[in-house]
């Protein structure tokens, strides 16, 4: 009785974790597509870009270093502009981290990994409505990074046939798909504060120092303009 | 740098390493510290703007300095991004810098 009634329960959660992981996968096939495609085109051999695509995981950190990559490549300044990128994931996992009680230890370990903008907002929704279970996040998982991987292997092996990319304009894909993802965080004036202050002083130091320095400089810029921009609110203020 | 499929450039592995460890860095940081980080005020403004100023950072002078063309397509796909999804503004963006080149080298 027992056993069957676990056995339904888990089928329930993969059925549940499919469902919502499917349209997220979906999105992801020709953004993974164009970053195989781009990142062949900008020296990266297709061992390399698989490499990344599974030990890093991050959509955006991707986008940025094939961006900035050059010939001798930039270490420090990939690595640098990957943990700015990438230090909203703190912010992420201590949010989610309280919401892992079924988890064993070595499930959290590995599991957190696999932590992207999609599996995380989808797991904190499970955990508004039902207690996350292993189950269902691994299912997500499941789906989600061998979409990552297979999409991008497809753009890697396509991507080292189509040849320069900006007879295409494929080179203006990571620019353009940049702006959709700021246009995606707008949260009103505060963000056009930051993202001026940014783009500016970007601007400036490519000008003058030429890259990599337009990322530190530009990331400073609109992380300073955010702090010094900021007034109270006086509704939040009343509640706390 | 390379282009043979299977290699590995020592630097490039040293990129893609750095990245790596950073990265997942971050996403256990949070369960060490779940409950304790409660960023407020003008420090929780400062780190909500870290995406996007370095998002901006990264694609700044590729739109700003590198001609009119990618500026105005730039604009372009800031306007299809109000209503688009991802993946159309990327088509927008790609289209307009095709049609606007074509113009400039005409």
């Amino acid at each position: 009785m027992h056993a069957s009634q676990s056995t339904t329960t888990r089928r329930e959660e993969i059925r549940a974790a499919l469902s919502d992981i499917a349209a997220p996968s979906l999105a992801l096939v020709p953004i993974g597509v164009l970053f195989g495609a781009v990142a062949t085109a900008e020296g990266l051999s297709a061992a390399e870009t698989m490499l990344m695509s599974g030990f890093v995981f991050a959509g955006g950190a991707q986008f940025a270093a094939i961006e900035i990559w050059a010939d001798p490549v930039p270490v420090a300044a990939i690595v640098f502009s990957t943990l700015l990128i990438n230090l909203r994931h703190v912010l992420m996992s201590a949010s989610l981290a309280p919401r892992t009680g079924a988890f064993a230890t070595w499930q959290r370990i590995v599991g957190f990994h696999f932590l992207a903008d999609e599996t995380w907002a989808l797991a904190e929704r499970r955990a508004a409505a039902a207690r996350l279970t292993p189950t269902y996040y691994f299912t997500m998982i499941a789906l989600f990074f061998p979409t990552w991987l297979v999409t991008i292997s497809t753009g890697a092996v396509l991507g080292a046939r189509i040849g320069d990319p900006q007879t295409y304009g494929a080179d203006f894909a990571f620019p353009a798909l940049f702006i959709a993802l700021i246009a995606a965080l707008w949260k009103g004036p505060a963000t056009g504060v930051v993202v001026a202050a940014s783009a500016v002083a970007a601007a400036c130091a490519a000008w003058l120092f030429g890259p990599p320095w337009h990322v530190p400089a530009g990331a400073v810029a609109g992380i300073a303009a955010a702090a010094l921009a900021w007034r109270p609110d006086p509704l939040k203020e009343r509640e706390t | 740098m390379t282009s043979a499929f299977l290699d590995v450039d020592p630097a490039a592995f040293a990129a893609i390493a750095g990245m790596a460890i950073v990265t997942y860095a971050t996403r256990v940081a949070g369960l060490a510290l779940a409950g304790r980080l409660a960023l407020r005020g003008r420090a929780e403004a400062a780190f909500e703007a870290i995406p996007p100023a370095v998002l901006t950072a990264v694609i700044a002078p590729a739109i700003l300095l590198a001609g009119w063309p990618e500026a105005v397509a730039g604009a372009l796909t800031a306007l299809a991004a109000i209503r688009l999804p991802l993946i159309a503004c990327v088509a927008v963006g790609v289209g307009a810098v095709v049609a606007l080149r074509a113009i400039a080298g005409a």
